[in-house]
């Protein structure tokens, strides 16, 4: 049997693109035009909305977006966790245009740090507060970025994207078959971050997610303007430059090697941060939360959003997380759409791939690169 | 002498593309280098700007040996390459690829005369100073590449085929601002297979063929060599 794809000609695709384009441009100009009081007027309300969101006494008016098949608040804090890591891959990706597709594996690397030197299942029994441990876990992360990076990084081309994914499979192998690391067994009683009501009682506990979501929807603030100042500064520029022309970069006297490596442990620090909060909120870790695919949708999820670009890797994460919840819970036919999250997710990529693969929100110079590179390919066919 | 190579070698994997070349640049020429496509001049280059390792010979630039230091110091010390072909940064706009240019620097009043000084030279990217990279013709991005390298404010100006695919009026124009820049001070070494206006404004020249150095000169001697003449000079 053949299919037929029914793929649109190119002036239907021009005119969407067009249209599309026309939309964002819109409100890129009221925005920029805007005085700056109406700016930072809405950018608080944005942030006060994600704020008061986990609260039932809030999102109960919001119609269908409160999950159905999960509670939301558990939900909100796994998408903040996306979130968080999406923000720290587009520094590698994005910024300095490197693939790495094993980047769950700096997410495992902080999460087992601190399940390692905190869980009285431990070999070790340190028993460390979790608190003590989050800077340990960072620094672990990095190292170990530092140390694939530092092969690897200086190679062009697909090695990055080939020892990144083989970095990954080897901590989930890890995980899975040492004895050290407990397998499925895991990891218990993993302490929660430290803090407790003038009641007495602990903020950080088992049944209410909401002050974990909180805790990383403020570190996601806290990292965004770091990023953001980083991105202004000689640093961005270096990382910008490399991605759009590593040779050029380099004959402008770019160290680009360096540049290079520091992106890569910059992204590594952010998801062993997010591990490690992981490991604080869930109490135990064990070797079925690393799984392969994920690397790959938070890839995705950058890609999606519009790879460069904070705000759109932001949305990118938020989105691409929370759809794959929001499916839970859901029948068609008998089967629950979850079932099929990743069919449905891939679809969207694949259209998005063909109408804009500068992404949901792209930055300006991704896309004249995007540009170049097409013109450079139609020179060369 | 300001650059000096010794019996340099270059290999891309197995394939040997210089066979042991020599030159020599002194302070405040303009020296070209001509050879036929695939002849290893942009190679030549990149051993001399330091983004290819070579294999076996010395580099020394203003007294240093600089065969081993990497390519971003390189810059600092002065040498600095205006990539081959469509080298600029294209989702970055005029100005803020003239910035990169200046990437190693930090004498901001110095910098802003340089700007000055390249925007003099090239009206067409003073016009142009907002708009991405990306987005200028071919002839403006050469432009661009040579003034971005000039924002480095460079001992050695390497300049690898400035007036390729360019119309002739803008070869005259690009060969004119050479020259002009060498006159303000700035040593050249330029490469290019458009060799008979190379050979015109080069003081001295180099010819290569397939990775070795087959004749050397000044560059009114060689327009006038019979061989030179054959192969390179092709009365169009
Ligand atoms: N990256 C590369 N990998 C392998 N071979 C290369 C590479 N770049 C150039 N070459 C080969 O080296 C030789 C010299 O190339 P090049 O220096 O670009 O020549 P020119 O600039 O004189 O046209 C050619 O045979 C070319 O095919
Ligand atoms: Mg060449």
């Amino acid at each position: 049997m053949t299919t037929t794809v029914n793929s649109p000609n190119p002036e239907q695709r021009e005119a969407l693109g067009a249209r599309l384009r026309h939309g964002r441009e819109a409100v890129a100009q009221r925005w920029h035009h805007a005085p700056r009081w109406v700016r930072w007027v809405l950018l608080a309300a944005v942030i006060v909305f994600f704020y008061a969101l986990p609260n039932k006494e809030f999102y109960q008016y919001l119609g269908p977006i409160p999950t159905p098949g999960a509670n939301f608040t558990q939900v909100l804090f796994t998408v903040s966790i996306y979130v968080l890591m999406a923000v720290g891959l587009n520094i590698v990706v994005g910024f300095a245009g490197l693939l790495d597709l094993g980047y769950f594996g700096f997410f495992a690397v902080g999460a087992y740090t601190v399940a390692v030197l905190t869980s009285p299942s431990s070999d070790i029994k340190t028993l460390w507060p979790w608190l003590l441990v989050v800077p340990i876990a960072i620094a672990l992360t990095m190292v170990s970025g530092v140390m694939l990076g530092t092969p690897t990084l200086r190679l062009r081309g697909d090695y990055l994207a080939l020892v990144t994914l083989g970095f990954a499979e080897m901590i989930r192998i890890a995980a899975v078959s040492s004895p050290f690391l407990k397998g499925q067994r895991g990891f218990n009683q993993i302490p929660h971050p430290p803090g407790q009501y003038s009641d007495g009682k602990p903020i950080f506990g088992v049944l209410d997610a909401r002050p974990y979501y909180w805790l990383v929807l403020t570190l996601i603030i806290v990292v965004v303007i770091g990023v953001r100042n980083l991105t202004h500064s000689r640093v961005g520029r270096a990382w910008i430059s490399i991605r759009e022309d590593e040779d050029a970069a380099q004959l402008m006297g770019v160290p680009t090697f360096k540049f290079k490596l520091w992106a890569f442990a910059a992204g590594a620090a952010i998801a062993g941060l997010a591990g490690a909060l992981f490991a604080g909120k869930q109490n135990f870790v064990n070797s079925q939360n690393f799984e392969l695919l994920n690397s790959i949708i938070i890839l995705a999820a950058v890609i999606f959003g519009g790879s460069g670009n904070i705000i759109g890797a932001i949305v990118g994460g938020g989105l691409v997380a929370y759809m794959i919840e929001r499916f839970r819970g859901i029948e068609l036919f008998g089967v629950e759409l979850y079932e099929y999250r990743f069919l449905f997710f891939g679809l969207v990529l694949v259209v998005m791939m063909i109408f804009r693969p500068q992404g949901l929100i792209p930055n300006r110079r991704r896309a004249a690169e995007f540009k170049d590179r097409r013109k450079e390919v139609t020179v060369g066919e | 002498m300001l650059l000096e190579i010794d019996d340099v070698s270059l290999l891309y994997g197995r394939i040997q593309a210089l066979h042991g070349i020599s030159l020599t640049v002194e302070e405040g020429e303009i020296v070209a280098l001509i050879g036929a496509n695939g002849a290893g001049k942009s190679t030549t280059m990149r051993a001399i700007s330091g983004i290819r390792p070579v294999a076996s010979g010395r580099i020394r630039f203003a007294g240093e040996d600089i065969t081993k230091l990497r390519a971003d110091l390189r810059v600092r010390r002065g040498l600095c390459q205006a990539p081959e072909g469509r080298g600029i940064f294209p989702g970055m706009t005029v100005l803020e690829n003239l910035d990169m240019g200046a990437y190693t620097r930090r004498d901001r009043a110095g910098i802003a005369q340089d700007l000055d000084r390249v925007l003099n030279l090239f009206p067409r990217l003073a016009e142009r100073r907002k708009q991405q990279g990306g987005t200028l013709s071919g002839g403006e991005q050469q432009m661009l590449a040579v003034g971005r390298a000039l924002m480095s404010r460079p001992k050695l100006l390497l300049l690898d085929e400035p007036s390729m695919g360019l119309a002739p009026m803008l070869i005259q124009q690009i060969f004119t601002i050479i020259t002009e820049i060498n006159e303000q001070g700035t040593t050249i070494l330029l490469v290019e297979q458009n060799a008979q206006q190379a050979l015109a404004r080069a003081h001295r020249a180099y010819v290569l063929e397939t990775g070795r150095i087959v004749k050397s000169g000044t560059g009114q001697e060689l327009l006038h060599d019979p061989s030179v003449k054959d192969a390179y000079l092709g009365v169009a």
